[in-house]
């Protein structure tokens, strides 16, 4: 049984049926992030995909661009309890970076300078889930929002959004990333409340 | 405690609050449950209203070790929504919701084997989980040296003023940006690259560095060590600046 704070709830925030339980709307955009913010140039920055064969998918940052752009207008929700509605963002799907990439394996490790990683099912980036973004709001992604490139996964809790990323690598199961080794959740779906284990 | 301590839900009970500062409040909360924590981690606080309506706030523990006894100081964001209601309206006996504890990064633990020098660099009410750091050091005889630089707007912003002033193992320095106290020396000033420098542990004595605070001091504090030689890798960070 809960406890019930009476008093609580005179200045509750704006409810919308899109936010998660648990979950604030927020105009700006907060930053959280566990160490220093790399500062990386987008003519130095690669992305690559590793798989199982060795083979090596890798783009510099025009080859990516010419990949294809897209515009994505989503909501994001940080477990730190704030939710973002209808943001814009451009970026690449990552059903086009796939497009050419053979694996047998079904998860994956995505690696970011400044050495954070997370795990994802590959099942969670497929499907027109899932973007390499490289824009938010009309303007370049800036160092502390996790410019030049970060992952976009926002049907997940927003950490799973790795900043400053540089490669995902095929795993054949699902190993605890940064996070999810301190505490956070293995999968972490905003809806079912997926905080922590 | 260096095993993981696990995270869940508890139910606390308000067993004092009084004013911390003008805008914050002390919370001592007796949570029976409670695992103990390291410090410098955070729990959820999640209040609930008669209709079922629910709000979590995330907060930094200024307690650390095994105990039942968990303390949280609240600084009021004026147009949120939990904080004025920990602030103005929660009272003794009061039960309150927590999960926790979490985070196991920007934490320190007695049981630390690294004994290099620890800077711990505070903005405003990020001074909590650093709190929390210098007075677990304060119960061990022999450890890492500790120095606290602390940046607060005012003397009455001070958090913690009186335990900070005991600490007997770690230097504290409080910088004062807009009004510094009656007869100091010091006129108020922000920090500066230089100033930073001379108060923080030299990067050749390879300190382990925490910085919490607003995401704008951090950022630029950060920046600072690294440019004054501190390997980045020695340096945590915890940032807030979010739904209040």
């Amino acid at each position: 049984m809960a406890v019930i704070n009476s008093g609580f709830g005179g200045r509750r925030g704006v409810s919308d049926a899109r936010l998660p339980p648990g979950q604030t709307l927020v105009d700006d955009w907060p930053v959280l992030t566990a160490g220093l913010t790399p500062e990386i140039q987008a003519h130095e920055w690669t992305f690559t995909i590793a798989t199982e064969t060795r083979a090596v998918h890798q783009w510099d940052w025009n080859a990516f661009q010419d990949v294809g752009v897209e515009d994505i207008v989503t909501d994001i929700h940080c477990v730190t309890h704030w939710s973002k509605l209808d943001m814009a963002w451009r970026g690449v799907s990552l059903d086009r970076l796939f497009e050419d990439v053979e694996t047998s394996y079904d998860y994956v490790t995505v690696a970011c300078h400044g050495g954070y990683t997370t795990n994802l099912p590959l099942e969670d980036l497929l499907d027109g889930q899932a973007w390499i973004a490289t824009e938010a709001a009309g303007e370049p992604l800036t160092p502390e929002h996790g410019g030049p490139a970060r992952l976009l996964v926002p049907h997940l809790y927003f950490w799973k959004s790795a900043k400053w990323v540089r490669e995902i690598r095929m795993m054949p199961s699902d190993e605890p990333g940064f996070w999810e080794q301190n505490g956070y959740h293995i999968r972490g779906d905003p809806w079912q409340e997926e905080r922590y284990w | 405690m260096s095993s993981p301590i696990r995270a869940s839900w508890h139910v606390g009970r308000v067993a004092s609050c009084r004013p911390e500062t003008e805008s914050a409040v002390r919370l001592e909360l007796d949570v029976p449950t409670w695992p103990g924590n390291h410090a410098g981690s955070h729990l959820d606080v999640r209040l609930t209203a008669p209709d079922g309506y629910q709000a979590t706030r995330s907060y930094s523990v200024a307690s650390s070790g095994q105990t039942t006894r968990v303390i949280l100081a609240v600084d009021e964001v004026p147009a949120g929504e939990v904080s004025p209601y920990l602030v103005h309206q929660l009272a003794e006996g009061d039960e309150l919701e927590v999960h926790g504890p979490l985070g196991r990064y920007f934490v320190w633990s007695p049981a630390e084997p690294d004994r290099s020098p620890v800077q711990l660099i505070a903005g405003g009410s990020g001074v909590v989980p650093l709190f929390a750091m210098a007075a677990a050091r304060e119960h061990e005889a022999d450890h890492a040296e500790f120095r606290l630089l602390y940046s607060v707007r005012t003397p009455e912003d001070v958090f913690f003023a009186e335990e900070l002033s005991a600490l007997k193992k770690t230097i504290v320095e409080i910088v004062h940006t807009r009004r510094s106290p009656a007869g100091s020396p010091r006129p108020p000033a922000r920090l500066t690259r230089e100033s930073v420098a001379d108060s923080v542990f030299p990067a050749s004595a390879t300190p382990r560095i925490f910085v919490c605070g607003p995401t704008p001091f951090v950022e630029t504090i950060a920046g600072w060590l690294v440019q004054l030689g501190h390997d980045p890798t020695r340096i945590r960070t915890e940032r807030f600046g979010g739904s209040g």
